[in-house]
């Protein structure tokens, strides 16, 4: 250990697939998973003559994405060539934006509801709309035999949103994925499919190292190929305690000789960083606006009637939650993480109940652990939310405990019945109140230690009339059980 | 300002294009030549002019997101120098 203290500077490049039927630039699918080149035009294979035309669809979609993150939107926009030689780039550019994106400035608000950093803004710098490349295949087995070139993607709309360089730490990378993620599927702009590459993660990670007086800045090094939140989090720390272990070895500054800015691919078996070719310095890309394409405007009414049809995004919905139905902002988060669909699933139970917090824990604990168990997603939920509401009206009125409840779940489930057939099916009826009270005196008469107990105060006592009572009576309601034994006691 | 032969060297090299002394001694000459006619653009005051993007004066044409035929796979690799069944070989890709 030391005492050298660092902070660890991280900025992130993500690039989203947005949800079009058809590529940025021509009108080839953009279905995952067809025969390789059979999803090609001269267009996006870079055929000479032919034309790109903007795809109406994948501008929108970039524009509402920019919009949600709080993102200036300049009145005018254009394109740029990229230009790189690789394979899978048959133009031999790419079309990006270089000077003039179409929007800047913007932030995400991240939080950590266990407290393990403050809630803070992550400044984004910018997000631009792109064309995707293709896919290079290469069988490693083979050796040096030819790579294989798949053109399908290759045009595929993209938006690259760059944040700040404001993270601070592994966790706070993982939080802003996290978040972003969650923003673009409630935006309905992509499906964020990291194992299918909708949504990929590049870092730019350095320590700030205080030596005495100043800081020193170690070389900024680029992690790519991380193919899951989890593996961004690993090569984030991995790479942090690298640099660090670097430096004491041997102390080399960012932009000092042997201080520039690095690639490093993560290996995920070996749980490392290795070094990759040089990075092209940005001028080596010969950035030029594309001729064959016309710039976009925005004006700011179009921007606002983005800004109007967001419908309520994230960060607003879990304080909207947490105020309406008097739920914990811990809830609020929990039920807001797991998307739209099952916050609206939520939203009618808890009407349907008339009991916010109810459903919010019946959501979580029972609705969420089923779904889990059958691997499915809330629309596949074989319960609605009214038939589960019927369920928790029950609950509410006494007529059957929570636990007794979970069994009435499982048989709507297994039946798919209502609360009420469920519950027939199971026994279970509503014990009537004089009935309840007889039991109750019956079991007190039988067991005087417990009285005893129960008179000096020693609540937990009844906990042993309870089992016996619904040894007689499966459907008595512990809670109510509880009461009146308790409530007698105090008569006696 | 010249080119030098180390310019025209970079450039190559991010072309891809491999030339000999011969061919870089002809290009820098010539690539010379054509900056030095466009430089004559300095000599104009252009602070009072708004960059322009595009030659034609027209914004916001989109297409509809409406999907079309592709090429049929076979006309899409006709014109690879090599390709198997499916897909274009290029020479080994290293790295990333
Ligand atoms: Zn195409």
């Amino acid at each position: 250990m030391t005492n050298t203290a660092y902070e660890t500077i991280i900025g992130l490049e993500v690039h989203v697939q947005l949800q079009t039927n058809t590529k940025l630039f021509c009108r080839c699918s953009t279905s995952f998973g067809a025969e390789p080149n059979t999803q090609t035009c001269p267009v996006c294979i870079g055929m000479p003559g032919s034309l790109p035309v903007m795809n109406r669809q994948a501008y929108a979609l970039g524009l509402k994405t920019a919009v949600a993150l709080n993102c200036q939107i300049p009145e005018f926009t254009k394109w740029d060539r990229k230009q790189y030689f690789y394979p899978d780039l048959p133009k031999g550019y790419q079309i990006s934006q270089f000077d003039l994106p179409m929007s800047e400035h913007g932030w995400l608000e991240i939080s950590d509801p266990k407290g393990a950093f403050e809630t803070k803004k992550i400044g984004i710098t910018r997000a631009h709309l792109e064309d995707d490349a293709g896919k290079s295949m290469h069988d490693e087995a083979a050796g040096r035999s030819d790579s294989r070139i798949d053109l399908n993607r290759t045009g595929t709309p993209l938006l690259e949103i760059v944040s700040d360089p404001d993270l601070r730490s592994a966790d706070e990378a993982r939080a802003y994925l996290s978040e972003l993620k969650l923003l673009l599927t409630y935006l309905g702009v992509s499906d964020c499919n990291m194992q299918e590459g909708s949504l990929r993660v590049d870092a730019n990670i350095n320590l700030h190292i205080a030596q005495g007086e100043r800081t020193a800045a170690t070389p900024i090094v680029e992690v790519k190929n991380m193919n899951s939140f989890r593996a961004v989090e690993r090569a984030l720390r991995f790479e942090a305690n690298r640099q660090f272990e670097s430096w004491q070895a041997n102390p080399v500054e960012l932009g000092s000789p042997g201080g520039h800015k690095t690639t490093r691919g993560w290996d995920d078996q070996m749980q490392i960083t290795r070094i990759q070719r040089e990075k092209e310095e940005s001028s080596d890309y010969r950035y030029f606006p594309d001729p064959d394409l016309l710039p976009v405007t925005a004006t700011e009414a179009d921007v606002a009637s983005v800004r109007g049809a967001l419908g309520e995004l994230p960060a607003a919905l879990r304080v909207t939650l947490a105020k309406k139905y008097g739920i914990d902002a811990y809830d609020a988060d929990v039920l807001v993480n797991q998307g739209r669909p099952l916050v609206a699933y939520f939203e009618e139970l808890a009407a349907a109940c008339d009991d916010g917090r109810r459903a919010s824990n019946w959501v979580q604990q029972d609705v969420l652990r089923l779904l889990n168990e059958m691997d499915a997603t809330i629309d596949q939920f074989p319960v609605t939310a009214a038939a589960l509401g019927e369920l928790l009206k029950f609950i509410a009125a006494g007529d059957i405990d929570n636990t007794r409840a979970k069994d009435v779940l499982q048989e709507m489930i297994d039946a798919q019945s209502s609360a009420a057939e469920a519950m027939a099916k199971l026994g279970i009826e509503k014990v009537d109140a004089s009935d309840l009270e007889s039991l109750c005196r019956e079991l007190l008469a039988a067991n005087p230690a417990v009285v005893a107990d129960l008179k000096e105060g020693k609540m937990k006592a009844v906990g042993a009339l309870i089992g016996q009572a619904k040894k007689q009576n499966p459907n008595v309601n512990p809670a109510q059980i509880k009461s009146i034994c308790i409530e007698l006691v105090k008569q006696l | 300002m010249s080119l030098s032969k180390a310019d025209v060297e970079k450039v190559a090299s991010l072309a891809r294009l491999k030339l000999t002394d011969e061919e870089l001694s002809t290009m820098t000459r010539q690539l010379d030549q054509v900056i030095q006619y466009v430089q004559q653009l300095e000599e104009l005051d252009t602070s009072g002019v708004q960059p322009m993007a595009h030659t034609a004066d027209l914004a916001n044409v989109f297409a509809d997101d409406l999907l079309r035929a592709s090429l049929p796979r076979d006309a899409a690799l006709a014109n690879a120098p090599k390709r198997d069944d499916e897909c274009y070989l290029v020479p080994p890709v290293l790295g990333d």
